[in-house]
């Protein structure tokens, strides 16, 4: 072949490759931090969406856990080059609401028409998540912690399986007798400590965390926790904990291998570990959170997990995609799948009807007990949640003067005290960014 | 040393450029942006910036957090240290001898520092979990003794001693092993003649004669264990229970990445920064000198 015409093969299938790019899909990124079971889910409900339409294809990256996919986010943006959605947990919500750095949802729906009806979701997660009575960003994984215990040790120790305690009260005569019978090594434990057994506990007794309404009212809020219901219940723990009643196993995940591994007869956790939880090979089963009963009410608990967030910085052609994708995942049929499969809370309520209908609950009765302890009541001004700057270093503050006084370094009053101290510190220093 | 000479001009720059290029871009680079943040207060997102000076600085040096860290870190530095030198010497005096196998010994000791920390990490905490690992579980069966790192100060900042020395085992050794062998073993043999005995002639005779190596290597595990041991702390206690094993340069990870706050992280980086060039300039200059027996 002459010279000329290799170069006209050469031109022509540049042109057709060219135009097969052109003709390729909107690319957006979804960083996520979901590992494992879940992270396998998310990447399946991608795909659903990706396989149901050819204009655009979601890619899902896992990029460590929350707080680690947030500052890789926070750079990426810095940089000029943020994901287009990202998955941040509840604390983050106040970082990401005054950064100027995303587009509201509520905004990107109505730009790009679509079609979502917001009073669709449970009254708890809007309490916790609506600003200005808008919603900033989609909520997608929801739980509350519910009360898990072990069928086995309960036999063991002449408890009846099927009675699981109600009350704090019948939690520790529950635990005395797994003790005395020497059925496990410790009552119960608990994931995520201050999540638990301070932000919902507090939540699921009409209690505030910290003043302003939980910080919703302003970011000069301060924590009431050294005191009261708090400092009562605290030093109830801490008592337990000497008995081995209680057994403190560490932050986040940390505690888990306890209860797992048969030490422990309950754990308060997740309602998202369910499907762990069947996957463990345990005899479990589960319950609403304890509470103590009068004269305190029965409120609500709080919905933790993460909310999708869209970034600033996309073409609209990318944001149009955006829309399409966050719609099709609020969509009952998507919503319920996303609960069957993991055991985060179906957020809609046509989501809850819809698995009604199909008789799921009647299948999983434990399924519908984070949803019941979320819908209990409608969310007061403090049981909606909590709104504090600085949220992620408040919480390490308080989980590490908890290690001291469950480590019996100090005693619960100095110890909470320290924490209010230093954690008010936190939010002052926040609260100066931004006036 | 001879001079090495090479004929085209551009070709030892070309060489070297790489390295030149690699150190800029991932030390020089970072070390200067922060040291610039370290003056500023920023909201995560950038969208807010504050020149504040040395407020950072000053904040530092008044937080009990930040001193107790600084107590923390010299005692977790100092034992990796004396107990890393002291321990390998011991090992290396061993090994020193014609034993059978003794290349298995040698393969054997060597080995851990082949193992990245934040790995050697990964395997104590699974050997040492109060809630799952093996050890804690055969103590408390056997001597009823509850090893718990989560909740007891102490024995969080003792695994992390554990598992900091055990893995700079090889490179201590293998240092001493050098070291001792270029001792003539004549000089030895002399004091063994003279009637002293094995320990008095280790005592008097080798170790003197062993100080340059030690002193290298006192300073190279003080480096080690106050800028290299990140992985390892993140990997078991992440700086807990409560802050009890939050080293400096853990700390400087927590406040900027966990917490998000980038001055305060930024002017910890600068402290540390200053304090590893100072280690460094310090050793350079001692070894220029000829150490007197």
């Amino acid at each position: 072949m002459s010279a000329k015409k290799l170069v006209v093969v050469f031109v022509l299938a540049a042109l057709l490759a060219g135009s097969g790019l052109a003709s390729a899909r909107v690319q957006i990124d979804f960083w996520m931090s979901m590992s494992g079971q879940l992270g396998e889910t998310v990447e399946a409900l991608v795909q659903k969406f990706n396989e149901s339409q050819d204009e655009y294809e979601v890619r899902a990256f896992f990029r460590g856990a929350y707080a680690e996919s947030m500052t890789a986010a926070i750079a990426a943006y810095r940089a000029g080059n943020p994901p287009h959605i990202l998955q941040v947990y509840e604390v983050g919500t106040v970082t990401m609401l005054l950064s100027g750095a995303v587009y509201p949802v509520y905004q990107l729906m109505e730009d790009y028409g679509m079609d979502i009806n917001w009073d669709d979701f449970i009254p708890a997660v809007l309490g916790y998540y609506l600003h200005d009575g808008k919603l900033y960003s989609l909520p997608f994984n929801s739980s509350t912690p519910i009360l898990y215990y072990n069928k086995d040790i309960f036999a063991a120790a002449g408890l009846d399986p099927e009675r699981p305690p109600q009350t704090w009260q019948e939690l520790e005569e529950v635990s005395r007798k797994v003790l005395e019978a020497g059925a496990a090594r410790y009552g119960f434990t608990t994931g995520w400590p201050c999540g638990y057994l301070l932000e919902n506990t507090l939540a699921w007794h009409g209690v505030p965390f910290a003043t302003l309404n939980n910080g919703f009212d302003g970011l000069e809020a301060e924590l009431l926790l050294n005191e009261g219901f708090a400092l009562e219940h605290m030093e109830r723990l801490a008592k337990w904990h000497e008995e081995d009643i209680f057994r403190y196993g560490g932050r986040g995940d940390a505690a888990n291998w306890i209860f797992l591994g048969g030490d422990a007869a309950m754990m308060i956790h997740s309602s998202a570990l369910i499907g762990t939880m069947k996957q463990s090979g345990l005899n479990w089963g589960a319950t609403y959170l304890p509470h103590y009963g009068d004269p305190y009410p029965k409120t609500n608990t709080i919905v933790g997990g993460a909310t999708l967030w869209v970034m600033k910085g996309h073409s609209p052609e990318e944001y149009r995609g955006v829309a399409e994708f966050l719609k099709f995942v609020s969509q009952p049929e998507q919503q319920a799948w996303w609960h069957q499969q993991t055991g985060y809370v179906p957020i809609s309520i046509p989501a809850s009807e819809l698995l009604e209908a199909q008789g799921h609950f009647e299948r999983e009765p434990y399924q519908k007990i984070a949803i019941e302890q979320l819908n209990w009541s409608e969310p007061t001004p403090i049981t909606r949640g909590i709104r504090l700057g600085n949220f992620l270093e408040v919480r390490n503050v308080i989980e590490g003067e908890m290690e001291n006084i469950f480590g019996g370094r100090t005693s619960v009053k100095e110890g909470m005290d320290n924490a209010v101290q230093k954690g008010n510190e936190l939010l002052k220093e926040f609260a100066e960014m931004y006036q | 040393m001879s001079q090495v000479t090479f004929k085209n001009k551009w070709l030892p720059y070309l060489l070297v450029l790489p390295q030149i290029v690699i150190t800029v871009v991932f030390v020089f680079w970072p070390a200067f942006t922060s040291l610039r943040m370290a003056f500023y207060r920023t909201s995560p997102f950038g969208d807010r910036v504050f020149f504040v000076g040395w407020q950072n600085f000053q904040r530092l040096l008044q937080s009990r957090e930040y001193l107790a860290s600084l107590r923390i870190t010299l005692f977790f530095a100092g034992c990796v240290t004396f107990f890393g030198v002291v321990i390998s010497l011991g090992i290396a005096l061993l090994l020193n001898q014609s034993l059978r196998g003794l290349p298995f010994y040698r393969t054997a000791i060597l080995w851990p520092y082949g193992i990245a920390l934040p790995v050697a990490g990964i395997l104590w905490m699974f050997l040492f979990h109060p809630n799952f690992g093996l050890i804690p579980y055969w103590l408390r069966g056997i001597i009823d003794f509850d090893f718990d790192w989560i909740l007891n100060a102490d024995a969080a900042m003792l695994i992390i001693i554990v598992t900091a020395v055990w893995t700079n085992l090889g490179y201590n050794v293998a240092f001493f092993l050098a070291g001792l062998q270029s001792i003539p073993g004549s000089l030895v043999e002399a004091a063994l003649v003279d009637g002293a005995t094995s320990f008095k002639a280790v005592r008097h005779v080798t170790i003197p004669l062993l100080w340059p190596t030690t002193f290298f290597l006192i300073v190279m595990n003080l480096i080690y264990a106050l800028f290299n041991t990140f992985g390892l702390v993140d990997a078991i206690t992440k700086g807990g229970p409560g802050r009890a094993t939050e080293i400096l340069i853990y700390k400087a990870y927590n406040d900027g990445i966990i917490s998000l706050n980038l001055g305060s992280s930024a002017a910890q980086s600068v402290i540390l920064m200053i304090t590893a060039i100072l280690l460094t300039v310090f050793q350079f200059r001692f070894m220029e000198r000829k150490v007197s027996y």
